[in-house]
């Protein structure tokens, strides 16, 4: 477990700090941030990349191909799709 | 590329992700922060890239190509009412992306005994594909309700609580086989299956009217599954980039709670709308003055103060353009209007916000629940269309099912305005004393075409 030691505090931190970061979004932008959030949440993107590439042509390859689908639609559908959204925001 | 220089181009990816969401505390520099953060991504996945263990790029590049087009085609098509939806689908992928990547790393061939799967690693598959696979079929059963292909309400039976008390424990007692060596796989593999089952029994039970909190805390949950994956590979930016996410998830999911007057776990176990429903006013006959167009105009052309109270009926009807041409032709008279929103006035947390932005409205004329309600003393007229329970002020007593749960204070304005097709109750089941009081002002009909009707009145009028 000791190799998870400093995990736990970057996620510690992390927390605290998403916290910090996020309270500050106003209502108004809360649609376009949970999007957002979706697009970000597909940064397991790399990891699956990592799976995908290998060498074997196996069953942890083709897992890893459809992370990698899965993922990257979050990444392109969540970052498109916050921006349209917030195109639309103008003032008076 | 050496992998420290790969851990560095992540460390850049992790402060651009980080100024990205600071960016987003206003929408002026929002669509920045945005950029920025798919800047992060795009580092992120090019570092990945040039990772040493990646050494074949055709499943790679199918994969980009097939979740690109899908994704590219949900953006561009779907249409700002249905954003609940798309989130809830999203939550959906992510989390089964993030559980297919620990179940690879479980099943990828260790050569020479190369970083070989230990007790933690294990630990940390097992709670990444528990994650996952929740955050995948709660989300698809959320995605079914939001869309109408499943009744969104809630559907209980006997004993669902203990049974999905027992099912869990059963999830937990599966991680003694698997975190032993020799790590065998019928337990993970039963542990996906039993995570798949969990969350489509833990969303069954919530009404429609909760999908807002649902789809909040799903979003937290797709977070918390990169997390986990973070831990498998032992990956700082996965971590610090699910975290992000998973507080963004929280923080929704209590304000919406909040909205709502309801804990998280009443939320959760306690179906809505299924509760009994204490017989309030309803059968005993009192009436209500019914008005016309002419009245309407009237009362609005008077008016120095306008607030519209705009309800998700308003979004349904797309009358959200119609009511922007009203507030056009108020303004141009010299009336102030206002748009009040609720916390919960659309399907999901700041849906309005979106809806109305697309009819053109600018967001400095949207003012939150807190900042209007101290402004109705001075309003001439409460406009109301197409909301309900958040401007009943059974809401203030005890003993009503929203009992405690925050309204707009239209009942102070001078008028209030009720567009509305009859006088049925909304989604919580109870009377609105508001109707029948003398201020009101009840235009019965479908909104769209009462407030189409006031522009063409105010058209014809100057």
């Amino acid at each position: 477990m000791s190799e998870f030691l400093p995990l736990l505090f970057t996620l510690t931190l992390a927390v605290f700090l998403g916290f910090e970061v996020i309270s500050k979004v106003p209502t108004t932008l809360h649609t376009p941030l949970m999007s957002g959030a979706n697009a970000i949440s597909g940064i397991t993107v790399v990891g699956a990349i990592l799976c995908a590439g290998q060498m074997d042509n196996n069953l942890a390859k083709w897992l890893g191909m459809f992370a990698v689908a899965f993922a990257t639609v979050n990444v392109v559908g969540g970052f498109l799709v916050t921006d349209r959204m917030l195109k639309m925001f103008k003032r008076r | 590329m050496s992998n420290s220089l790969i851990q560095i181009a992540y460390l850049v990816s992790v402060c651009c992700f980080i100024i990205g969401l600071k960016k987003l505390s206003g929408p002026k520099t929002a669509r920045t922060g945005n950029m920025l953060a798919s800047l992060a991504m795009l580092i992120a996945i090019v570092a990945a890239l040039l990772d040493q263990q990646v050494v074949s790029f055709p499943m790679i590049i199918a994969g980009f190509i097939l979740g690109g087009a899908v994704g590219a085609v949900f953006a561009i098509k779907v249409e700002m009412t249905s954003m609940p939806q798309m989130v809830a689908l999203f939550n959906g992928f992510g989390g089964v992306a993030s559980s297919f990547v620990a179940l690879s790393d479980y099943w990828t061939p260790r050569v020479d005994g190369t970083d070989p799967i230990v007790f933690a690693t294990a630990l940390a598959i097992g709670i990444s594909v528990l994650i996952g696979a929740v955050t995948l079929t709660g989300s698809l059963v959320a995605f079914g309700k939001l869309q109408g292909l499943v009744s969104s309400a809630p559907i209980t039976y006997p004993f669902q609580k203990i049974g999905n008390a027992l099912l869990f424990l059963v999830i937990i007692a599966l991680f003694i086989p698997f975190c032993g060596d020799p790590f065998p796989a019928w337990p993970l593999i039963l542990l996906l299956i039993a995570s798949l089952g969990l969350g489509v029994l833990l969303v069954v039970p919530i009404g429609g009217a909760d999908m807002p909190v649902v789809i909040s805390l799903l979003n937290s949950y797709s977070g918390l599954a990169a997390c986990a994956t973070g831990f498998v590979l032992n990956n700082q930016l996965l971590i610090i980039a699910g975290s992000l996410v998973g507080a963004a998830g929280i923080i929704l999911t209590v304000m919406m709670c909040d909205a709502m007057n309801r804990s998280l776990v009443n939320v959760i176990f306690g179906a809505f709308g299924a509760a009994d429903s204490t017989g309030t006013t309803s059968g005993e006959q009192r009436s209500v003055m019914k008005y016309g167009v002419d009245d309407a105009v009237m009362a609005l052309e008077n008016a120095t103060q306008v607030v519209i109270i705009p309800g998700y009926g308003l979004a349904v009807a797309r009358a959200q353009h119609i009511t922007h041409e009203l507030d056009q032709m108020l303004q141009k008279r010299g009336i102030t209007v206002k748009y009040a929103i609720h916390p919960v006035a659309g399907r999901m947390p700041g849906h309005m916000n979106v809806l109305l932005a697309e009819a053109n409205v600018p967001y400095d004329q949207l003012v939150e629940m807190d900042s209007i309600n101290s402004e109705f003393e001075y309003t001439d007229v409460a406009l109301v269309l197409g909301a309900n329970d958040v401007i009943n002020p059974a809401a203030r007593e005890p003993g009503s099912p929203i009992s405690g749960m925050p309204i707009l204070d239209v009942d102070r304005a001078r008028t209030v305005m009720i567009c509305k097709r009859s006088l049925s109750p909304g989604f919580a089941g109870i009377d609105n004393e508001l109707f029948y009081q003398d201020k009101t002002m009840m235009l019965f009909g479908d909104a769209k075409k009462i407030v189409t009707e006031l522009v063409e009145a105010l058209r014809n009028g100057s």
